[in-house]
């Protein structure tokens, strides 16, 4: 445990909420998720009474079954000062824990208690911790892509989360942020909606696919693993044929964990992105860094790089 | 109208296959949030005149009868007279009295969602009276024998090409493709038709009880010769119109023509308040208001209550992706989109509904556009708790959703489950059904995913696992050190 002045606000203690999606599927995230939280001096735990948030229960009208889950996770996270996870969509369940209970009940006033504690990894960072505390580490990465942001659904609208993660992703150099249209419409995906509906559902996810490509971006990133699995399942039954054409999806922990030696989501090795212009800008102008050539030649080279890139 | 509802995956998978439809579909998505985005961009204090417009509904619901009897005595004191509809039944029972009582061989028509409602067309067509719709995009339906696919703009699922058609058959003129043509012939046969109604039937978007007028809102002006010409206007329109007065009404009005169609105010603003008085130029002489409730008044004080609010500017379905991707005629019924998810349950009744309420993926845009805040998504949320407490949820869903409940609610035997299938999915992945390790193409079972997208696989082993192993070695590591 790290040592503490005593002057100092004793580091945070966190409960990991891992979400049941990226438990079983993406367990990086969780790990980029402790990596964040640990650099910004959080001591980390995962309690172990914690499965689902309840969200298929609820949305699908089992209050009861929602409520019993709800019980559950109140419990496993009671001793944490924070119930941090890295998904909107099941954060913003958390937030809905209190409705599930009469006024009566005492976990009606420990829903709210862990309601008010509960947040989605980039708004942790950004509107408890703080930029500052990050943005060191930040700095020092150098990720040369271009990336485009879908902004799920319930952490945008439930959580307000927008500014957050693109302001810690801004942090990073060489690293474009470049935005779809419609980068707020829903992917499609909806928890049970995606199987329910799947032809409606492929039409809006094929619509999103099309945006994401529009944008030119060599990467996809989400803060949603849910509606990351389902972009990148479209993405890339779409460019079946021409892997190359592939937008790597990803979440957002991962770039700012710096954890891109894993392969992006549903690819079994990690990828040599396509040559693009960003990446080849970011390159040259590293170069021209050491070098010391004026401003004027570093456009014109600049021009030179994306010229070739087309 | 058919209640189609039942039918909504097969109408929307229709509607997806439907080329024309999704052309149109796609003007719509373009056109009216994008105006609607400009129109509040230019109001800083739109959000200001939502809570406004919330608190205000909220409290006329609160005092329903207080504002419907005023409403009700001044229209008498007016000179018109308030009829009180049950069901969508008495409403067409009375307005075909009304009709009968002074000979009415056509009736015009201005734009009606609760004539829709309660199959008002129909009825008077069954008993010998012809109704003439007025507004363009009504008109255009009716003489298809089509039913609105969208509240304010009726036949957004038509192209130029219906329209020609439509009226090459039944204006006998030429095919024309130039809109404009097209309009002066609508035009001119409306005008026949306005000049010899005996009845003109208008709905109203509100109804002011201070002084006793209803109030339609249109852009073309077809509402106004509807109401002023015949010599009998009857209003058909639902209880929770009323508004207390005109002041509440111009706040309404402003929230509903920026959220409908991105206007500051729309063009026409036509109030009726009471038959034409000695020295009036125009107006009918008599003057009828039928208030609506089938269904509304059970819905105050209970769960539903806060979609009473609603006042019909579209803005719900204009933002929603599923509305965007399968159209209004895919919900089977008068109201589509997620308004209609949350109004037909009740109308129709939720087995007949369920379709709609379960057709969303909860995205919340709805709310975040409607201009009285309705929370949309929590009230289609009632109504899937109101289905699976009845033991409607299709079993395999309630099966299934009950094997994983009894899962989630275990924590040790969650794991041991969740080890099990990210192993097991992994595997598939590295068989036949992946043809790449990553992903799987096709998943037994899960076909509802796998025909349209692939599937991550998973990396390996679960989090669960791995952060276990990570401790464990943490703890040896220190026991060393």
């Amino acid at each position: 445990m790290p040592q503490q002045h005593p002057s100092e606000k004793p580091s945070p203690n966190v409960g990991l909420f891992i979400t049941c999606l990226a438990d079983m599927f993406r367990p990086s995230i969780g790990f980029a998720t402790v990596k964040l939280l640990e650099q910004t001096g959080c001591r980390v735990s995962v309690p172990e009474q914690q499965t689902c948030c309840g969200q298929p229960a609820y949305n699908t009208g089992d209050r009861r079954t929602s409520a019993e889950i709800a019980r559950m996770t109140i419990d496993a996270f009671a001793g944490y000062e924070y119930l941090v996870a890295p998904s909107g969509s099941c954060v913003g369940m958390i937030k809905y824990y209190p409705e599930l209970f009469d006024k009566e009940d005492p976990y009606q006033q420990l829903a709210q208690e862990l309601a008010d504690r509960s947040y989605e990894i980039t708004s942790f960072l950004f509107d408890v911790i703080g930029l500052e505390a990050l943005q060191q580490q930040l700095q020092q990465l150098s990720i040369p892509r271009t990336i485009t942001y879908h902004d799920s659904c319930s952490g945008l609208r439930q959580l307000g989360i927008k500014q957050q993660p693109r302001e810690l992703l801004k942090q990073i150099d060489g690293l474009q942020i470049e935005e779809m249209t419609e980068a707020e419409t829903c992917c499609g995906f909806g928890g049970t909606f995606c199987v329910k509906y799947p032809e409606i559902s492929n039409r809006m996810v094929s619509n999103k696919s099309e945006f994401i490509n529009d944008s030119g971006a060599d990467t996809l990133v989400g803060g949603d693993l849910g509606c990351l699995l389902n972009m990148a399942g479209k993405l890339q039954r779409q460019t079946k044929d021409a892997p190359g054409e592939l937008v790597e999806a990803r979440h957002v922990v991962e770039l700012l964990a710096d954890m891109l030696d894993i392969p992006g989501i549903g690819e079994q090795e990690v990828r040599q992105l396509k040559d693009n212009v960003s990446a080849k800008n970011y390159a040259l102008a590293s170069e021209l860094k050491s070098s010391e050539l004026t401003g004027s030649e570093l456009k014109t080279s600049a021009i030179t790089a994306e010229q070739e890139a087309k | 109208m058919d209640i189609n509802t039942p039918f909504f995956k097969a109408r929307a998978s229709e509607a997806l296959q439907d080329e024309n439809l999704q052309q149109a579909l796609g003007n719509l998505k373009q056109g009216f949030p994008h105006k609607r985005a400009i129109a509040v961009e230019r109001m800083p204090e739109f959000d200001d005149l939502r809570d406004q417009g919330r608190d205000l509904k909220n409290h006329i619901l609160e005092h329903l009868d207080l504002y419907l009897e005023q409403f009700e005595s001044k229209v008498t004191e007016n000179g018109g007279h308030v009829h009180w509809a049950r069901t969508g039944e008495d409403a067409n029972q009375i307005i075909l009295d009304i009709c009968q009582q002074v000979n009415a061989k056509t009736v015009t028509k201005g734009k009606s969602m609760v004539s829709e409602e309660t199959g008002l067309n129909d009825y008077l067509e069954k008993n010998g009276i012809q109704p003439v719709e007025t507004d363009l995009g009504e008109y255009i339906l009716q003489l298809r024998g089509d039913h609105p696919s969208h509240i304010i703009a009726p036949a957004i699922h038509l192209n130029l090409e219906d329209v020609s058609e439509a009226f090459h058959q039944h204006h006998n003129k030429p095919k024309s493709d130039d809109p404009v043509t097209l309009m002066q012939e609508a035009r001119d046969a409306l005008r026949e038709k306005f000049v010899v109604a005996d009845v003109g039937i208008t709905g109203a978007n509100f109804c002011v009880a201070e002084t006793g007028s209803t109030i339609i809102v249109t852009n073309e002006g077809n509402g106004d010769l509807t109401q002023t010409l015949p010599k009998t206007h009857i209003v058909i329109t639902s209880i929770e119109k009323v508004v207390p007065t005109l002041e509440d009404m111009t706040l309404f009005l402003r929230l509903l023509a920026r959220s409908a169609t991105g206007q500051e105010f729309t063009v026409y603003n036509t109030l009726s308040s009471g038959p034409r008085r000695e020295g009036d130029q125009d107006g009918p002489e008599n003057f009828h208001v039928v208030l609506v409730d089938n269904g509304r008044s059970e819905m105050v004080g209970s769960q539903f209550q806060d979609m009473l609010r609603c006042i019909r500017c579209s803005a719900c379905m204009n933002h929603c992706p599923v509305y965007g991707a399968v159209g209004g005629h895919s919900y089977g019924w008068v109201y589509p989109g997620p308004m209609g998810s949350v109004l037909t349950p009740k109308m129709i009744g939720i087995e007949k509904g369920a379709a709609l309420p379960n057709a969303s993926t909860f995205c919340g845009k709805c709310e975040s556009v409607c201009p009285v805040r309705i929370p949309l998504p929590k009230l289609m949320r009632h109504w899937r708790e109101d289905e699976f407490s009845k033991h409607l949820t299709p079993k395999a869903a309630r099966y299934g959703l009950s094997s994983w409940a009894f899962l989630a609610k275990r924590p040790t035997l969650y794991r041991q489950f969740t080890k099990l299938s990210s192993w097991g999915l992994k595997l598939l992945a590295n068989s036949s059904f992946g043809g790449d390790k990553g992903k799987l193409e096709k998943i037994p079972l899960a076909g509802g995913w796998t025909d349209f997208r692939d599937m991550p696989a998973p990396q390996g082993e679960t989090f669960m696992q791995q952060w276990k192993q990570r401790q464990a070695a943490n703890q040896t590591d220190g026991e060393s050190s």
